[in-house]
């Protein structure tokens, strides 16, 4: 398995730290009350299927990358820098 | 005041072996030039008297003994030379004494380093001026590209590791003749 790091190039996975989905990118705001942090700290889809997760590049460039791949073929369509995204804070 | 010694990294003498050769590295200074965002253009003023321009991710600016070094996401090394001001336009840190380098050379220098560094070291694949971060064996490293071969940055605490590791691959490679 390799991953498209967008600034190293294709690296191999051991390159790479799994954290989790990328749903925690999507931070509630400290007052979205229980319900959304509970569903943003605890409840996670388990797709059979396409999914965006997010990888750590340790041994490389140490950026955080959003990896979109398949749970089930193990394809990997790409990766994007976490870092710079539109509509995040920098 | 205590008297301080100055040690270098690596003592070792250089190592030969088959069609590969090992010697320890004396950079001089390094130093960490890190982006602020958006300050590109203010960056590329204060480099442009010394020669150099900030390298694309994979690669490096030279110019004489002094080399600007990709090294992350809007990082690079200033290697071999005095850093100059930069002023509110990016942040610089010295790092001389954080890092230690070694220089592999010779016709099985890549076939060597690729029992190490999991990339295609191969001329084709990687020519001079290429500079990368990779993992050499587990430790974190940075691999530069030159027409004399490869120069390795590797932390200084485990440049003694690196010396073992990569000679024990030139010994596996040299067998193998």
């Amino acid at each position: 398995m390799r991953i498209p790091c967008p600034l190293c190039g294709p690296r191999d996975r051991r390159e790479f730290t799994y954290y989790g989905s990328d749903d925690y990118l999507n931070r509630p705001s400290p007052d979205a009350g229980e319900a959304a942090w509970d569903d943003h700290l605890h409840l996670r889809a388990n797709p059979a299927g396409e999914t965006h997760d997010l990888w750590y590049h340790e041994a490389g460039c140490a950026q955080w990358l959003r990896v979109h791949r398949n749970t089930v073929s193990h394809e990997i369509y790409g990766a994007e820098l976490v870092a710079g995204r539109k509509g995040d804070a920098q | 005041m205590p008297e301080l010694i100055a040690k270098p990294a690596l003592d070792h003498a250089p190592l030969i072996h088959g069609a590969c050769r090992m010697d320890p590295a004396e950079l001089g200074p390094i130093t960490s030039v890190a982006l602020y965002p958006g300050q590109e253009k203010a960056v590329a003023k204060v480099l442009k008297p010394l020669g150099l321009s900030f390298p694309a991710p994979n690669s490096l600016s030279a110019n004489g003994p002094v080399q600007l070094v990709w090294t992350g996401r809007d990082q690079a090394f200033l290697i071999g030379g005095e850093a100059p001001e930069f002023g509110t336009a990016a942040a610089t840190t010295d790092q001389s004494g954080g890092w230690a380098a070694l220089r592999v050379s010779g016709d099985a220098a890549a076939e060597v380093l690729m029992r190490q560094i999991p990339l295609d070291l191969r001329a084709q694949a990687f020519p001079p001026g290429r500079a990368v971060r990779a993992p050499l064996g587990h430790m974190s490293a940075v691999v530069i590209r030159d027409e004399a071969g490869f120069l390795i940055l590797i932390f200084r605490s485990m440049v003694r590791t690196a010396w073992h590791e990569i000679e024990t691959a030139m010994r596996s490679v040299a067998a193998r003749v």
